[in-house]
């Protein structure tokens, strides 16, 4: 009763979504106030609806109700609770009701923050997100409905993937579709302004924050998804340019090429057609992402079950939205373009600078992950390219935004002055060159080329990033006004090139210091790696809730002092058979140990895979400094008080009109 | 300089900028791409040795020897024809006898399979999409018996 019910729901969303794209539109036209209004009942009711749904296959799922075909696949009696909840978006049908529960998320706080926008704007918006979602139930009833029932019954599931089994990866998808789906947002706004013709500074300081909390999410999903690879996969690596993570990393570089170009929209009323492109290139690329993901064209880890029909309807989908914006674009764009003169060197042509090498970088990366498949479309051969492409044509296409993340903090907006950019930029640039040279030593006893271009690039965007928050503290008499008076964006800017800073100083140092080996063991040998001895002492049974293990046991020592005490297990899932490596890592700020096991041997030996990973941690501290200065930038008050501001003129011109 | 021509310098230095990237992409692109092989395509020989390539296919039932620490030889084929792999190193979880797996390495004089990585997937009713078409073209003029019926599971 309780899927069925589910079904329903989701039914009857398409039905609100369809109106909430239509009413609104015609209400446009007609310049009908009621049609307009009718966009946030339609947006709530949506929301209601879809939150019922997921409501109901959380239930199924819960009760492990395995008449239900989606739920008996991925849920298991012995299941821990907290994993039964997160199955739900353990494959492919849950994960996109979890989509759609997110999509009319975001679309219900649109229509509640939005109360202060003009009518007509913040129902194209909302009619624009209720085309998206519209698409997304059809793509779920149609070809991915998770409540269909199965006759007979199995008395048991086939059980949630146990690499799915993990803290980390139950809130990486929720997050990586925060983003994704964010993007669906300004792409909204973009379509809107496409279609009023009205593109002001107005319009960018309503985009900024959305785009922002997007961002942010998106931030926070793809680090948590490298963090969970990491530690869950076995393998010690951090990023693959697996071409699922090329997916969900696009629309990242997209979006923070997004994030600057409004601040120049905002600002100086530039580049006003391009970041309207930007914005249908992000969510178009986080279509893309869920195309590759969703139709299993990809040879990746992420081996989702693949059917034909949904990939075409991805693609159709992925049509009409593209193709449909792009239209929209070129008979559109033109009426929007204006504004002043740009100086190549002023924070806006800095800015814009940064938005030539994201958007380059992306393309790279598109390359590499779109050519083989359209080789292998085509029938020219099957080719891969691994990491040392990505690497080659990635790492020189970003350097230069970590020079422009110091200069545009120093060169104001409309013109800059080189001798006061250089003497302002003195400091951060000798505290670099000194953390170059010295930094590798410090902490390694030896330097690389790479480390000491790490530290060089990541000491200065850190350095130069405090710098101007410290002047703005400093402008004050007193360091607590100081503080109160930097406003929110500009902390949350500073956390985030801070935060990029400590990701090139991981990067650069896991990179050059790490070291790996794998060993076979005998009891109580040991082996020798980055500064540490492994012993590995022995191997018994231990036993999970819903699994059976093999656990090692391996101490760490440093100059004959113990260290650490790990223990790598092999795990056993009955329910599916699956043989899980789960790997046992001594953390820490400056460096990991990390221990997998491989397999047993008949002499009682082990095989042993066996890191030592220095500063990796900083890569995620990175993201996770992104993550807080992109809510603190969203977060500003600015936004609000403006918002209140516009919407006291707005109803004054309505007052006025009536 | 007039406004005019600083506006074309800056939009030549933009040209010259992307074109070097474009270049520089391309260069990296062909140096490092690699083409997947099946064991008959291989075997078929036209093939630089030593050049890096990726080999698919199923690991042979009975093939798998372990030898003296970390080494590791098996034989991996496609129902035409088999190539024997060697390998030092930690397999992954989901290495079985009988199951498609992918490896990327070189040929060496043998003439073997030198591997330096080897991916199976995390799902035991996976098969490398590759492997699947490689497989499923000789599925009906060759017994596949030695191995798990993967291609007919989809």
């Amino acid at each position: 009763m309780i899927p069925e019910l589910g079904h329903f729901a989701v039914i009857l969303a398409l039905g609100v979504a369809l109106l909430q794209a239509g009413l609104p539109l015609l209400g446009w036209r007609r310049r009908d106030a009621r049609l307009l209004a009718f966009a946030g009942s339609a947006a709530q009711a949506q929301f209601l609806c879809v939150a019922a749904a997921y409501a109901c296959l959380t239930y199924a799922f819960v009760t492990k109700d395995f008449s239900v075909a989606y739920v008996a696949d991925n849920d298991h009696s012995q299941l821990p609770l907290i994993y039964r909840i997160t199955a739900v978006w353990g494959a492919h049908e849950g994960s996109l009701l979890l989509w759609v529960l997110i999509l009319s998320g975001w679309t219900l706080a649109v229509s509640i923050f939005n109360r202060r926008l003009p009518l007509d704007l913040s129902a194209l918006v909302l009619s624009v997100l209720g085309m998206i979602s519209s698409g997304f139930y059809l793509f779920i009833l149609l070809t991915s409905n998770p409540f269909i029932r199965q006759v007979p019954a199995p008395a048991e599931g086939r059980d949630l993937n146990p690499i799915l089994q993990d803290p980390g990866l139950a809130i990486h998808p929720p997050m990586l579709y925060m983003g994704y789906v964010g993007f669906s947002v300004a792409f909204s706004f973009a379509i809107a302004a496409l279609i009023t013709g009205r593109l002001d500074a107005a319009w960018a300081r309503w985009t900024r924050p959305w785009t922002t909390a997007a961002w942010m999410f998106l931030t926070l999903g793809i680090t948590l998804g490298s963090w969970w690879a990491y530690k869950e996969l076995g393998w010690g690596g951090w990023w693959f340019w697996d071409p699922v993570e090329n997916a969900s990393f696009m629309p990242w570089l997209a979006g923070t090429a997004l994030i600057h170009s409004l601040a120049v929209t905002e600002k100086r009323g530039l580049l006003k057609s391009w970041t309207v492109l930007l914005a249908i290139l992000a969510f178009s690329l986080s279509l893309l992402g869920t195309f590759l993901v969703r139709s299993g064209v990809l040879v990746s880890v992420h081996a989702f079950a693949s059917d034909p029909s949904r990939g075409r309807f991805i693609l159709g989908f992925m049509a009409v939205v593209v193709g449909g914006a792009l239209t929209l674009y070129a008979w559109r764009a033109p009426r929007l373009s204006g504004g002043g003169e740009l100086q190549l060197f002023s924070r806006e042509g800095l800015l814009l600078f940064n938005n030539v090498f994201l958007v380059a970088a992306c393309a790279a990366v598109l390359l590499g992950t779109l050519y083989p498949l359209a080789l292998d479309a085509l029938g020219l051969g099957k080719i891969s390219v691994g990491p040392p492409y990505f690497n080659a044509v990635f790492l020189p296409m970003i350097a230069p935004l970590f020079l422009l993340v110091g200069l545009a903090a120093v060169v104001p907006w409309k013109r800059g002055h080189w001798r006061e950019t250089v003497r302002r930029l003195k400091r951060p640039a000798l505290a670099a060159l000194v953390l170059a040279v010295v930094l590798p030593f410090a902490l390694h006893g030896r330097t690389t080329l790479l480390a000491a271009s790490g530290a060089l690039f990541g000491g200065w965007a850190i350095v130069a990033a405090a710098q101007d928050v410290l002047r703005r503290i400093r402008a004050k008499p007193h360091w607590r006004g100081g503080v109160a008076a930097v406003p929110r964006a500009v902390w949350g800017m500073t956390l985030a090139h801070i935060g990029l800073g400590l990701w090139a100083l991981g990067v650069s140092g896991v990179i050059s210091f790490g070291d790996e080996k794998d060993v076979r063991l005998a009891r109580g040998a040991e082996t020798e790696l980055g500064g540490y001895s492994f012993r590995f002492e022995q191997a018994g049974e231990t036993a999970g809730p819903n699994y059976t293990a093999q656990q090692g046991t391996v101490t760490v020592e440093r100059d004959n002092k113990l260290v650490a005490t790990l223990y790598p297990q092999k795990r056993l899932y009955p329910s599916q058979g699956t043989v899980l490596t789960q790997s046992s890592i001594d953390a820490g700020l400056l460096r990991d140990l990390y221990v997998s096991l491989g397999q047993g041997y008949d002499d009682g030996s082990w095989s042993l895979r066996v890191y030592y990973k220095p500063v990796i941690r900083l890569i995620w501290l990175g993201g996770v400094f992104m993550f807080f200065g992109g809510l603190l930038a969203a977060s500003d008050r600015r936004y609000r008080l403006a918002r209140a501001a516009e919407r006291r003129a707005v109803e004054a011109v309505e007052a006025a009109a009536a | 300089m007039s406004k005019r021509h600083k506006r074309m310098a800056a939009v030549a230095a933009l040209l010259v900028g992307i074109g070097l990237a474009a270049v520089l992409g391309f260069t990296a692109f062909r140096k490092n791409m690699m083409y997947f092989y099946t064991p008959s395509d291989l075997l078929s020989g036209q093939l630089a040795a030593g050049a890096a390539l990726q080999l698919g296919g199923l690991v042979e039932k009975g093939s798998l020897k372990h030898g003296d620490g970390l080494n590791i030889d098996f034989v991996m084929s496609d129902c035409r024809h088999a190539v024997p792999v060697h390998y030092e190193g930690i397999l992954p979880d989901l290495f079985r006898e009988g199951q498609g797996v992918v490896a990327t390495g070189h040929m060496s004089a043998g003439p073997v399979f030198v591997a330096s990585t080897i991916l199976a997937k995390h799902d035991e009713n996976y098969m490398p999409p590759n492997v699947a078409k490689a497989v499923g073209t000789v599925d009906g003029k060759h017994s596949c018996a030695p191995f798990k019926s993967v291609t007919a599971s989809k």
